[in-house]
């Protein structure tokens, strides 16, 4: 079965990691080091004061929920500076994407405009981030990538089906490129990783390969 | 007139989180969609939402609504004749 395992492995051959990012903690990390701290404690806040520090400009932005703006902020420090749309062809970059409290946040606050029938005026702009896949089609319409997007719920930051899933569409070459990560938000809570994964060496300077060890290096970083 | 106009700006402002505008921004009498202020159909509906929820009025038919929605100015003219009535 070992043997098995292993000649799987070679045939498939290796993946790389070039960059990733984590905003976590009032914290902006990329490439392991701390490139923005915040004193805001409100996700809101950190979120806007991350966008203004780096001069993003993108005034849809504003209009997301919160979860949706924890992934558009990974992706776009992940892919600043970086060609993926000279690189790849829109439909050979993937995203996947998982997290444990879905769009649970967003949820809430609907929920919270419905729960008076005196005062029931449901917002349409908070309905529609009601579903945690949202993020994909943000960063999508973003970046112009038409490539697989997924967003999957486990109960924990689970680098194997990470790991699993992404491979599995490199190595059937659906993408050649993909967008992968931890995207939770729940109240207060943020907790985002993004991890650019390819099938070719980027920088070699700056490459990992791409196993669930480095993942799960990578999601314990703690500045 | 102006003061309901500004008012209305502000509401605009909120409820769409245009939080990189202040009502000077926005010209009462440009086009909301596609031009002006660049507002989409989700848009559409929070303003709808608005004029029931502040204003207690509802849009009749789509046709209402395009003519309504058209501007600030639009929206403010709407509100005024139908507060008369």
């Amino acid at each position: 079965m070992q043997c098995i395992i292993i000649i799987l492995q070679v045939m498939s051959g290796n993946y790389y990691i070039g960059d990733y990012s984590i905003l976590r903690n009032r914290q902006v990390i990329q490439g392991g080091e701390v490139i923005f701290e915040s004193r805001e404690n409100k996700p809101v806040s950190f979120f806007t004061e991350v966008y203004k520090h780096f001069g993003l400009n993108y005034p849809r932005f504003y209009k997301m929920d919160n979860l949706c703006k924890l992934g558009f902020l990974c992706a776009e420090l992940l892919l600043k500076d970086k060609q993926i749309q000279q690189l790849y062809p829109a439909g050979e970059t993937g995203i996947i994407l998982f997290n444990a409290a879905s769009s649970l946040d967003t949820d809430r606050n609907h929920q919270q405009s419905i729960s008076s029938r005196l005062d029931y005026f449901p917002s349409p702009s908070v309905f529609v981030y009601t579903l945690a896949n949202i993020v994909i089609g943000e960063i999508c319409i973003r970046h112009k990538i038409f490539g697989e997007g997924t967003f999957l719920i486990e109960e924990k930051f689970n680098p194997s089906r990470m790991f699993s899933y992404v491979r599995q569409l490199l190595n059937d070459d659906i993408v050649k490129c993909c967008l992968t990560g931890w995207i939770e938000l729940d109240g207060d809570q943020i907790d985002g990783i993004m991890v650019l994964v390819e099938k070719t060496a980027p920088d070699p300077d700056r490459i990992a390969i791409f196993d669930p060890g480095i993942l799960t290096k990578i999601y314990s970083q703690i500045s | 007139m102006d003061q309901l106009i500004g008012k209305l700006k502000t509401e605009i402002i909120e409820v769409l989180n245009l939080t990189e505008l202040t009502p000077d921004d926005i010209d009462e009498n440009a086009p909301l969609f596609v031009e002006g202020l660049g507002l989409d159909s989700i848009d559409a509906l929070e303003l709808i939402v608005l004029l029931e929820k502040k204003y207690g009025l509802k849009l009749a038919t789509a046709d209402e609504g395009k003519k309504v929605l058209r501007s600030v100015r639009s929206m403010a003219e709407f509100i005024t004749e139908n507060k008369k009535g």
